[in-house]
């Protein structure tokens, strides 16, 4: 079988014209060209049959905005053609994307394998708070591909991991880490906050489901608080024989089969008509309304967001007074290599340092600083800063703490969109107050 | 639901209503490298609404095992096959793309087994371009690529869906992705090596349902209008749309079905 590319494809739009138009058309009822928001908890059934239809799921359509809304559904759409899914779910936050994807995929007695570089919210998702409800996760060194293969169990159901992890910014190697969930019938589910479609397509890049945080990059600005899962509609769920959720009858909704009733998007049928309708972390259309605005000038601010950061990264490198900088755009950096074949517009406008000096240092770097906001938060317009483990990851034990690459004295930054010099002012003028005793 | 047929076993979504064979029965026939799921948005409805329904996955395609049938007049007999197994006397037959060949087939060489006949997206002869029967032997992805994009008016990259969350292009794309390597090349030798018999089509005695999208890049309107010109009394509809209708215009292109077939009261 030859899988080369000889072949010229159709041409079709561009990410940057489908950041801008996909998944809407001029709104029919008013002709209004921007997104309108509808913000209505409900939809008129046109007659009693129609609204017996679109309950029992026998025609498509807005019934109720916890299941689906017109404007969450461009942000949905939308998503999806810049991933390259077949469809997505926009939820209440990246928390509720993470939340729906595990839970439409397994209950009691799941387990999961998950990289040890996570968002720290992941983290107590998956170490503290699922156990109670049956459901495990083993962490594994994001790069020891044999780690990955060792922790799965016949009970494992997803791989999980960051497309670039925060804070410590290793590279996670989708392609391979995508070959061994495919070898073992189970689907990988990336979290691509940091990278955004921009970047790198982890669906292209092999990975089965790709989840955002919306907060951040996406809607660019950090003014809401949003979730999207995108589903890419290759896994073979009838296949795998693992995913009954998806390949048995399901009582909750009249014995449906979802995979009978919909092959490549079985996974977001049950999302929806379970998981939204049960667990209920909609997303609201005011806050689709923003993260639509933000993409739409997603494809001019990452390019300026990573340039900044190289650009940072570079200056940090060179400072006697920092010990380390962690960004894969840096020669030593261990996932160089793998970063510049993924993300060859670059990959990150995170990165983190360990300041010379521990703890005390690092506390008078942060307050010392002016144009850096101290919060916790990433991918806003404005730069920003962060002691994750005082804060972020403030529950993880040293070990744990280590094994996702932090140490006491790290620094986490990202990069916003203001000039980059002044930045590099900012954190020179930071880090000689910080060296001062 | 599944059937024996020609010895091997079948698949037919049923609408999620237990299958019982009784009249009036419909069989749904998808197109190349497609399963029984591009109906989702008629199928469920009518099995509903007093219809017996039979969405169909071709021998080789979807849930259903075997060779894949190398010839329209092969999986005509096939579908007849399918009758027979699932105690059906007749059905309306209701075909898109290649499903409408093997609709019109069933119908020309059955034609006491079809009781109506609905073509969506169709053409007399539906010849393929090179590139894309190239690009589908050799397995190229830009054949998928060529089928969800020309599948579907050029609108639909930069539109909204109709299906709330559904990306219409990515849907299509994976869901011909999950076929076995082989059979888009099959099922487009199979419609490009197609020859209708003219005599036969314009003999022919079948209430008939010609759906056409006004913005078809596969099977261009034109043909459509031509091909229903041909059957006696057959009554056309022009849906705002590309190729895929069931998805593209999935209320418009039930209403129409709705309409042709009778609508029955839901039992």
């Amino acid at each position: 079988m030859d899988h080369s590319r000889r072949h010229t494809p159709p041409k079709r739009p561009h990410p940057d014209t489908l950041a801008v138009h996909a998944g809407q058309s001029p709104d029919p009822a008013t002709g209004a060209r921007a997104v309108p928001i509808y913000q209505s908890a409900s939809f008129v059934f046109p007659d009693a049959d129609t609204a017996a239809a679109l309950f029992n799921m026998e025609v498509p359509g807005h019934v109720y905005s916890r299941l689906s809304n017109p404007t969450v559904a461009v942000l949905e759409e939308r998503m999806a053609a810049l991933e390259g899914g077949v469809g997505a779910i926009a939820t209440a936050s990246g928390q509720a994307a993470l939340h729906l994807a595990l839970v439409t995929l397994m209950g009691q007695g799941g387990h999961v394998v998950a990289s040890a570089s996570l968002y720290g919210g992941s983290h107590n998702l998956l170490q503290y708070t699922l156990p109670r409800f049956g459901i495990t996760t083993t962490f594994v060194p994001a790069r020891d591909l044999d780690a990955w293969r060792r922790a799965i169990r016949p009970e494992t159901r997803l791989l999980f991991g960051e497309s670039v992890g925060n804070p410590s910014v290793d590279v996670l190697d989708i392609p391979s880490i995508a070959a061994i969930a495919g070898e073992n019938g189970v689907p990988l589910l990336v979290d691509a906050t940091v990278t955004t479609p921009m970047l790198g397509q982890p669906l292209q890049q092999g990975a089965h489901l790709v989840m955002h945080s919306a907060t951040k990059f996406l809607s660019g600005h950090g003014v809401v608080i949003g979730g999207v899962l995108v589903d890419g509609g290759r896994f073979d769920w009838l296949a795998s024989r693992k995913f009954p959720t998806l390949t048995e009858p399901y009582e909750g909704f009249h014995g449906m089969v979802f995979s009978e009733e919909s092959t490549a998007s079985a996974f977001l049928l049950r999302a929806r008509r379970e998981g939204l309708r049960d667990f209920g972390a909609c997303m609201a259309p005011m806050t689709a309304f923003q993260v639509l605005q933000g993409i739409e000038t997603l494809p001019l601010r990452m390019p300026r967001h990573v340039d900044s950061t190289l650009k940072v990264a570079e200056f940090l490198s060179k400072h006697e007074a920092v010990e380390r900088v962690h960004h894969p755009s840096l020669a030593s950096h261990p996932d160089h290599a793998l970063a510049a074949r993924l993300y060859p517009r670059g990959c990150s406008a995170i990165l983190s340092f360990e300041l010379k000096g521990g703890r005390d240092a690092g506390r008078r770097f942060i307050e010392a600083l002016t144009l850096f906001s101290h919060l916790a938060n990433i991918g806003d317009a404005k730069s920003l800063v962060i002691h994750p483990a005082t804060t972020t990851h403030f529950r993880m034990d040293d070990r744990a703490l280590a094994a996702a690459g932090i140490g006491p004295g790290t620094v986490r930054l990202s990069i916003g969109l203001e000039h980059p010099d002044d930045l590099i002012e900012d954190l020179g003028r930071a880090i000689y107050s910080s060296q001062k005793n | 639901m599944q059937f024996i047929v020609q010895g091997y076993p079948a698949f037919a979504y049923t609408g999620g209503r237990p299958y019982v064979a009784q009249e009036p029965a419909i069989v749904f026939v998808h197109g190349a490298a497609f399963d029984h799921s591009v109906w989702q948005w008629q199928s469920r409805y009518l099995a509903n609404h007093g219809f017996t329904v039979l969405a169909i996955d071709l021998p080789g395609h979807g849930r259903s095992p075997g060779a894949v049938r190398e010839s329209i007049g092969d999986m005509a007999e096939w579908i007849a096959a399918l009758l027979e197994s699932a105690g059906l006397t007749r059905a309306a037959v209701v075909g898109h793309s290649m499903g409408s060949l093997v609709a019109l087939e069933t119908a020309l060489r059955h034609p006491t087994k079809v009781w109506k006949l609905a073509l969506v997206g169709t053409s007399a002869p539906m010849l393929v371009g090179e590139p894309f029967l190239a690009a589908a032997a050799d397995h190229d992805p830009a054949g998928l690529d060529m089928e969800a994009t020309w599948g579907h008016a050029r609108s639909v990259a930069l539109a909204a869906s109709p299906v709330p969350g559904a990306f219409l292009y990515g849907a299509s794309r994976a869901l011909n992705g999950q076929s076995q390597p082989g059979v888009l090349a099959a099922d487009l030798k199979a419609c490009n090596t197609w020859q209708p018999d003219m005599a036969k089509v314009r003999a022919l005695d079948l209430p008939t349902l010609v759906a056409v999208g006004k913005r078809d890049q596969m099977t261009p309107a034109k043909a459509g209008y031509a091909l229903a010109k041909e059957i006696r009394g057959a009554k056309v509809v022009t849906l705002d749309a590309g190729h895929s209708m069931m998805s593209e215009a999935p209320t418009a292109l039930l209403k129409a079905l709705r309409e042709f077939l009778g609508h029955s009261p839901p039992p």
